[in-house]
């Protein structure tokens, strides 16, 4: 089942680290919505206001490196963001987004070529097409997937559960 | 006709032979302090000023104490602006080494000076029998540029101390026994002057706790006459006084309290005024979240001994943070070299970094919504450590570690020996 | 072919005799560390996911670290609610305010050599300094790990460092990792396991082999890893058996990479803003006017740290105008640096000497700067606005680079 969607993008740079995404100084804030105008802030203050639901962010190598916090793409998520493109992702925040359900994906052609407000269409698992060139994309591997079909590791423990 | 400690003071400053309250005069200040709590809003103001300019650097003592270390941007920048403006001037200013008062005792405050503070608490400089107030920083700022201020002669009321304290009894309790009987605007705009043979009985510590608190009745000052116990302070830390002044017999004060210290029991004061002033073993068994031995007013040497003979072979409670804050680095180091540091430490205590803590309330340990802190501090007003929804109860440094240890409001004599 | 340490960890927790790297396994935890920011969190998705008891309540640790001293209304909250989890799940591992969480599951003994534990907090590889498979994770994997006690990974690839010979006497093991970090790149050993190796190594004392193992995060890697030894027995107050012997990369192992060091060339060095791997030798920045110098964190906040600053700055003064702020890692460092005369040593130096704690490494409190100020620091991390504001600059140091600097007010070399 390949998934299709087209989004508008905003485009960030290499190592965009947590603090980045989410300031510790908000990290305690009751909920991950109270933390959602301040995403992105130490950087790019006006960011977060002007992300719309279903847009998509673009970044180069070892985005959300840093902290375990899982703020970050959950806040990345509570935004509205369709998904993350990025060179390539930090460990504990590829496995803190998945386990969200926050999709990412691995594509560092992509970023050298795009600016803000340009459009791509996302081919699940197969291609990103922008300005009419076509980058091929890796599929996610199965234990992954596993996790995402559950809709995240929270269902997935439900289910072991038994509440769902 | 006599003058009160507070009046000969101000004719001092005025340069006239004699006051009387209601005289509004002009006055010669001999220091100014002034903390991060708004020394930043007085150089805003200074620079607006059309021809800046500072009458005497050498008057001016600058603190940083109240957040120390900084706790968010916003006062690491205004206090940026207060380092870089007295490096600028040469003002003398300590960062990190201790709440204000403490440092203005230990290092400025001499006999028979008029002072100047951006801060309440200024009140408690006399116990050097310096006529300390507080003002706020439009008043500070025209003090910086001119030199000079007026002052309104207060009326004093008079406290003669008869007798001794007894023991487990402390000069905090004496002090807030006196703002419960007379009321937290008992004394508004007067000068609470002490005096009596059982002034004696009090230690230079004990007499910062009892003037320094005054302004929570409402004082303009507090002042004691500068006695042996105060020259000898002074003599020990090079210092001479300006002036040593004596109240004379026939002056005339707005009211004389007589006060028997022996009658004086451990107190608390209760949420949310500093005159809800009740006996401690009436709050017995309330249970806390949080104790604090520390401030201004109990961060001293003495107060440190006092809880740490306590908590001795003991631990603080689970789940209750026990802050101790020495007033200031001498304090620390003091207290470092005399073993009390690590008795609160083995005890499970957070010993803080010399500075104003919980009691200013804005870091450093402040409590959240529903809980409940039992401190050494100056205030308990509705969320002035924290939360609008919590409460501080205010006590002495023996009955705040006896709470520490149990989790709960407790009196030292609670506290069965340890063994061994 | 031999086996990489990961391997041959990971082959001794799952009882699988082939694991090797790439594959997929679950392993049994043996220790799982939450801290204050994050219990909330693990508490809504541990009941959430419909788990009414820990699997092991002995095998979890609370620590509040980040958040005491309370410095927000809301802090307190995040204490409320760890104390109601704890009493409610039968936890009794708390630490309430002994100090930072992972001097603290090293130094109370949670971890030992070979042991696999995970942690809300990214410098959870610092137990590889005691040969532990240790990671950091996020709080919905905690909570599955609460209710079920295992947690799925893939096995990681290997980087094998070797250093060997002396280290020159200012430079310090945070100087080597920087280097390393330098070398490797910010994502350089990203999903991938670090072992060290060689005589300099083997020389370090575990407190120095921590720092390194605690900042291998710095260059993306999921675990740092140091062989045990009689220094890893003796600070884990376990016997160094034949079977923990061992645990160390066979030489015929695969390893992606392997980089060799020469202690002896190695100079202090610092990471500078706003990147762990913008590396430059501290001789190169000598003279910058700096405003503060923060000695402390999970990175070098320990009794050597505090020593090797108090050596410098015995008998001297910090700088005037400039803030040097000492936040040692633990209670028990506090106390005994108390002991031994060093903490005297730093007060009469002018330090401020804080509570035990994250303190400003996780910039909530303990020493925020704001625009135009430049603080060297001992901590892991430089990212922009870390320690208040996005124009504040951040240098990453050693206690010996970090103590010369404040007395001399700039960057300075220690000798």
């Amino acid at each position: 089942m390949a998934e299709t969607f087209t989004a508008r993008i905003w485009v960030l740079g290499d190592d965009i680290d947590t603090d980045i995404v989410i300031p510790t100084e908000y990290l305690a804030l009751k909920t991950v919505n109270d933390m959602r105008p301040y995403a992105f802030s130490p950087l790019r203050p006006e960011l977060a206001a002007q992300i719309r639901p279903g847009d998509v962010i673009v970044a180069g190598s070892n985005f959300g490196c840093g902290s375990s916090r899982e703020q970050a793409p959950e806040v990345i998520k509570a935004l509205g963001v369709r998904c993350v493109i990025a060179g390539s992702f930090a460990r504990i925040f590829f496995r803190n987004a998945i386990n969200n359900g926050l999709l990412l994906i691995e594509c560092p052609a992509l970023r050298p070529d795009v600016v803000d407000g340009d459009e791509v269409t996302v081919t699940v698992g197969k291609e990103i097409v922008c300005k009419g060139r076509t980058y091929p994309i890796a599929s996610l591997s199965d234990n992954l997937l596993e996790i995402i079909n559950a809709g995240g590791l929270v269902k997935a423990m439900r289910r072991r559960n038994g509440l769902d | 006709m006599g003058m009160t400690l507070a009046e000969k003071i101000i004719a001092s400053a005025a340069g006239v032979d004699s006051v009387r309250p209601g005289d509004i005069h002009t006055v010669e200040l001999d220091l100014l302090m002034s903390n991060d709590g708004t020394t930043h809003l007085t150089i805003d103001m200074y620079n607006k000023l059309a021809h800046p300019h500072i009458a005497d650097v050498n008057k001016l003592v600058w603190i940083v104490d109240h957040n120390c270390p900084s706790d968010s941007p916003k006062t690491a920048a205004s206090q940026k602006k207060m380092r870089d403006f007295a490096k600028a001037h040469g003002i003398t200013f300590y960062e990190g080494k201790g709440v204000c008062h403490q440092l203005m005792m230990e290092n400025h405050v001499r006999p028979g000076q008029l002072i100047f503070g951006a801060d309440s608490h200024t009140c408690a400089y006399g116990a050097l029998g310096a006529f300390g107030t507080g003002v706020g920083c439009t008043d500070y700022l025209y003090a910086m540029v001119t030199g000079h201020s007026w002052v309104l002669v207060p009326e004093s009321l008079k406290f003669n101390l008869h007798g001794r304290l007894n023991p487990g009894v402390t000069a905090r309790d004496l002090i807030l026994t006196i703002i419960g009987q007379i009321g937290a605007n008992g004394a508004n705009y007067k000068a609470m002057e002490f005096g009596g043979e059982g002034l004696n009985t009090l230690t230079m510590s004990d007499r910062i706790a009892v003037c320094n608190l005054c302004v929570e009745a409402g004082a303009k000052t507090a002042i004691m006459e500068a006695d042996q116990v105060a020259l000898d302070y002074l003599a020990a830390r090079g210092r001479t006084p300006k002036a040593v002044f004596h109240s004379d017999p026939d002056a005339v004060y707005a009211q004389t309290y007589d006060i028997d210290l022996g009658s004086i029991v451990p107190v608390v004061a209760k949420p949310h005024f500093v005159d809800q002033v009740v006996p401690a073993m009436e709050c017995r068994g309330i249970s806390i979240d949080e104790a604090f031995l520390g401030s201004c007013n109990n961060g001293r040497i003495e107060d440190l001994r006092a809880g740490a003979a306590l908590i001795q072979g003991w631990k603080v409670a689970d789940a209750v943070h026990f802050l101790v804050v020495p007033a200031s680095g001498e304090v620390y180091r003091q207290a470092l070299s005399e073993g009390l540091l690590k008795t609160f430490m083995e005890a499970g205590a957070i010993v803080m970094n010399p500075n104003c803590s919980v009691c200013w309330g804005s870091c450093q340990g402040v409590i959240g919504e529903g809980e409940t802190l039992i401190s050494t501090g100056t205030r308990n007003f509705k969320g002035r450590a924290g939360h609008p929804g919590s409460f501080v109860y205010l006590a002495s440094a023996e009955t705040v570690t006896a709470s520490a240890i149990l989790g709960e409001i407790a009196t030292a004599d609670q506290l069965p020996p340890v063994e061994g | 072919m031999g086996a990489t340490f990961i391997e041959k960890l990971i082959r001794r927790n799952t009882g699988l005799t082939d694991a090797k790297a790439g594959d997929i396994v679950t392993v049994n935890v043996d220790r799982v560390m939450i801290h204050d920011i994050f219990i909330p969190f693990v508490k809504d998705k541990f009941e959430e996911m419909g788990f009414t008891r820990l699997w092991d309540p002995d095998k979890v640790v609370l620590i509040y670290d980040h958040l005491v001293p309370a410095s927000r209304l809301d802090d307190p909250r995040h204490h409320r609610i760890g104390n109601q989890f704890a009493a409610q799940y039968g936890l009794t591992h708390v630490h309430r305010s002994n100090g930072i969480c992972h001097q603290l599951m090293t130094e109370a003994g949670y971890v030992k050599p070979g042991d696999v534990v995970f942690g809300t907090d990214s410098h959870t590889t610092t137990y590889g300094c005691v040969g532990a498979f240790s990671s950091g994770i996020g709080y919905t994997e905690m909570a599955a790990i609460l209710g079920t006690g295992t947690l799925w990974v893939k096995i990681p690839e290997t980087i094998r460092i070797v250093i060997d010979g002396v280290l020159p006497e200012n430079v310090a093991s945070k100087d080597v990792i920087l280097r390393i970090i330098g070398d490797l790149t910010a994502a350089g050993a990203s999903y991938c396991a670090l072992e060290f190796s060689g005589s300099c190594v083997e020389a370090m004392s575990v407190s120095s082999r921590m720092t390194m193992s605690n900042m291998a995060v710095e260059a993306g890697a999921k675990c740092a890893l140091f062989t045990p030894d009689e220094k890893t027995a003796e600070y884990c107050e376990v016997p160094l058996t034949e079977e923990l012997r061992t645990l160390h990369g066979d030489d015929d192992a695969r390893y992606i990479r392997t980089l060799h060091y020469q202690a002896e060339e190695l100079v202090p060095v610092l990471a500078c803003p706003s990147q762990v791997d913008k590396i430059r030798p501290v001789s190169e920045l000598a003279g910058l006017e700096i405003d503060q110098v923060f000695l402390g964190s999970c990175t070098n906040g320990r009794l050597e740290d505090l020593m090797a600053a108090a050596e410098i700055l015995k008998g001297r003064q910090v700088a005037p105008f400039v803030k040097l702020i000492v936040t040692p890692a633990s209670r028990k460092v506090y106390l005994q640096a108390l002991e031994n005369g060093t903490l005297d040593i730093l007060a009469a130096a002018g330090a401020i000497i804080t509570h035990p704690g994250c303190g400003l490494c996780c910039g909530r409190t303990g020493g925020i700067l704001t625009d135009g100020e430049r603080v060297v620091a001992t901590n892991n991390r430089n990212f922009l606005g870390r320690m208040g504001t996005s124009k504040v600059e951040i240098f990453l140091a050693s206690p010996a680079t970090a103590a010369a600097s404040a007395i001399a007010g700039r960057i300075a070399v220690p000798e």
